[in-house]
């Protein structure tokens, strides 16, 4: 009982949301609605919401960036506003064309420290694909390794990219995935890492997994190597279905789209980025520029990501129902988007989920 | 469809055909590159590996000794259980350089300490640039996806597994990825050159150059600039992550695909997971002189050693790469039949495909098939 206690107390210090409800009663979730399809899904999402009486009041940001002194900076407004309510719901952004522009994804993680992105993959009644029994959880470092952004020319066509790995940040991720380990009850955690063949850099990020491993003793801690891990994933995807992965950012980036292709891709799949100062939930899909503005995109991938930030919030039950509507909706087919092969709109696909709330 | 793998350059193709000729002639010819062959006999270095290795080589010895096939093996029981394996691994790498030709399983690595990979230092040791696997459902064999036919060719000896690493001040680890134009430009052409050679369309390019600017981005710019060189093969590239999803939602959309050390490992065990596992792909190991055939998802299945369960296929499949690469077809193509005669009679399966059969009564069936 008592190392429960403990745990829970880890668990709470984690990478969890510290907003208040203000004077209506409301938590106030910053909106960036995005490019493209962006303002579409986002719209459903609200009027949903709304449907569902969730307790939330948006403050819509645009994040565009802009270069002050050399660098890429997100707009004080945006940057006040999400500071403000540590917590925020973003549509597909596009990426500004231009020298000087680091991509605006690394621009938010780096701003709000974002360590830890969250990808859960579960196969969706309704929508076929080749494997019906996916349910995996993938949580990846989100803010150095292959990442860092140290290359450099040593000689003429010799070429040096540094991968960076630190006992902090590799703490600090695997301590997020026990915690998220004990918070969805899954209870067991599994470090995917290559430290056969890079053996100071995965190793010490294995070796920091095994330490924070110890704190939490009633999780259960085991290991695999990234090949095998591919390969079994994509055999039987139903062996981590009760573990929760936890992976240095490129092994993350690869895997949790393959988890995505394996469920029918990235209109179906959620993404949470845990940070520091900020948390920001988003849809990790394009932006649709050949169907925007023509009520035909999915709101899906938006949806269930702001269903994740509802248990974030620790507001699951309005997650809950709002989860069960969209998947009934599916599931029974009739009034789904094109990519899922139907013919309804967005709108009339929001309707049926607001119908069914 | 293997044939004519071991020369890397299109340059070096009429020297090539020169070569096999005279080895289809069998007699001892001291020839720069390319198997020796005394008397009719091929002499190739086995190393069957740690884990499953010792039951999967016997397979294979069953099965060349059952078709008669001209080959000796030397062979060396290296482990990577091992501390020290200086002497035996000399012994090893000078048979290998000798006959030019091995047959290997896959030596354990251990995991944050210990010596660093023997497989690596083998393919560095001898410059055995190229790793070949091919994924391509087998018949007999149920698998998610159907009509998969795709050949990944993986960079063997630079990269993420430049083995340089070091500490910077303690828990600051830093691990050096290296990409050169000289190695990027010669596996690219190696895969162009496979496509013309084995008729096939297309050549992906797979890499992470929107995030590696530098290395990542010579990688992908070599490249497409060796592309060029070959108008008759059409070339795309994809992202890494991209690749993946891609593989496991549409994998019938790739044919021939390029890539840096790492992603080689993970898009070839993706490959294995798409069409039955581990246990029936095979793949080979490239270099202008040697060469080295060996499962191509390379895994120890130290699970499963000296179970008698393991699936020989993969390493038998790999050995008949090795005969095509002898100039030995007929031999290939019969035991190749019968692998294939004996995965669609559907009953003697090992475990890993759903069977019963023991590796030893899969290798019987084999044999009956021959």
């Amino acid at each position: 009982m008592a190392s429960s206690a403990k745990q829970a107390a880890v668990a709470g210090a984690v990478g969890q949301y510290s907003g208040q409800r203000n004077s209506n009663g409301n938590y106030e979730v910053t909106l960036i609605p995005g490019d493209g399809i962006g303002p579409e899904i986002s719209r459903s999402v609200e009027r949903i919401f709304a449907a569902a009486k969730v307790p939330v009041e948006w403050e819509t940001a645009d994040v565009t960036p802009v270069l002050r002194d050399g660098r890429t900076v997100i707009p004080d407004e945006a940057l006040a506003s999400i500071l403000r309510t540590k917590i925020a719901l973003k549509g597909p952004l596009a990426t500004p064309i231009g020298k000087g522009h680091v991509s605006l994804n690394l621009t938010l993680r780096r701003t709000f420290n974002l360590y830890a992105n969250v990808r859960p993959c579960k196969s969706v009644p309704g929508f076929a694909t080749r494997y019906s029994d996916v349910d995996t959880v993938l949580i990846r470092e989100n803010t150095e390794g292959e990442y860092s952004g140290i290359e450099h020319e040593v000689v003429g066509g010799v070429m040096q990219s540094i991968k960076l790995i630190t006992k902090p940040a590799s703490e600090r991720v695997a301590r997020f995935a026990f915690a998220h380990a004990v918070a969805t009850g899954r209870n067991h955690v599994t470090a995917v890492h290559k430290a056969n063949i890079m053996k100071l850099s995965d190793g010490l990020f294995l070796q920091a997994c095994q330490e924070v491993a110890r704190e939490f003793p009633g999780v259960q801690f085991d290991e695999v190597l990234l090949d095998r891990a591919c390969l079994q994933i994509v055999q039987d995807p139903a062996q981590y279905a009760n573990t929760v992965m936890v992976m240095p950012n490129l092994y993350g980036d690869i895997l949790s789209d393959m988890c995505a292709g394996l469920i029918g891709g990235l209109g179906l799949t959620p993404s949470g980025n845990i940070g520091r100062d900020a948390s920001i939930f988003e849809s990790v899909h394009g932006t649709g520029p050949d169907i925007a503005g023509q009520d035909k995109a999915n709101p899906t991938a938006l949806l269930l990501s702001s269903c994740m930030m509802l248990r974030h919030m620790r507001l699951n039950s309005y997650a809950d129902r709002i989860e069960a509507a969209a998947l009934a909706t599916i599931a029974e087919g009739k009034a789904i988007t094109a990519d899922l092969g139907g013919r309804a709109s967005n709108t009339q696909y929001t309707d049926a989920i607001i119908s069914r709330l | 469809m293997l044939r004519s793998l071991a020369r890397p350059s299109a340059a070096t193709a009429q020297a090539a055909s020169r070569l096999s000729a005279r080895a289809m002639m069998s007699t001892i010819v001291e020839d720069a590159v390319g198997p020796k062959c005394y008397g009719g006999t091929y002499t190739v270095t086995l190393i069957p590996g740690d884990g499953i290795g010792q039951e999967t080589a016997a397979s294979v010895k069953a099965v060349f000794a059952a078709a008669k096939v001209p080959v000796e093996f030397e062979q060396f029981d290296l482990s990577g259980f091992a501390q020290e394996n200086d002497g035996l691994m000399r012994e090893a790498l000078s048979s290998l350089r000798r006959n030019r030709v091995g047959l290997k399983g896959i030596l354990y690595t251990p995991i944050r300490q210990g010596h660093g990979s023997f497989n690596v230092a083998m393919r560095k040791e001898l410059d055995i640039y190229a790793s070949v696997a091919h994924c391509k459902n087998m018949p007999g064999v149920e698998a998610r996806h159907k009509d998969v036919d795709f050949v990944i060719i993986r960079e063997n000896t630079e990269g993420e597994y430049s083995g340089l690493e070091h500490q910077s001040v303690p828990g600051v680890v830093e691990s050096l990825k290296i990409i050169t134009r000289p190695k990027t430009e010669r596996i690219a052409r190696y895969a162009f050159d496979y496509a013309l050679r084995n008729g096939r369309k297309r050549v992906t390019i797979v890499h992470k150059a929107n995030i590696m600017k530098l290395a990542d981005g010579l990688f992908l710019n070599t490249c497409r600039a060796v592309a060029k060189e070959y108008p008759s093969i059409q070339y795309n590239d994809m992202i890494v992550d991209n690749t993946a999803m891609q593989l496991v939602s549409r994998p019938q959309q790739f044919d021939v695909m390029v890539m840096p050390n790492l992603y080689g490992s993970i898009v070839s065990n993706i490959g294995a997971g798409l069409i039955g596992g581990p246990g029936i792909v095979p793949g080979a190991n490239y270099g202008r002189e040697f060469a080295i055939f060996e499962p191509g998802s390379r895994h120890v299945a130290k699970d499963i050693q000296g179970r008698n369960t393991a699936n020989p296929s993969s390493l038998i499949l790999s050995a008949v790469m090795m005969l095509r690469h002898l100039q030995l077809p007929a031999h290939a193509d019969q035991i190749e039949a019968a692998v294939h005669k004996t995965l669609s009679a559907g009953a003697p399966r090992t475990p890993d495909l759903g069977g019963t059969q023991s590796t030893t009564e899969f290798t019987k069936a084999i044999i009956a098939n021959l």
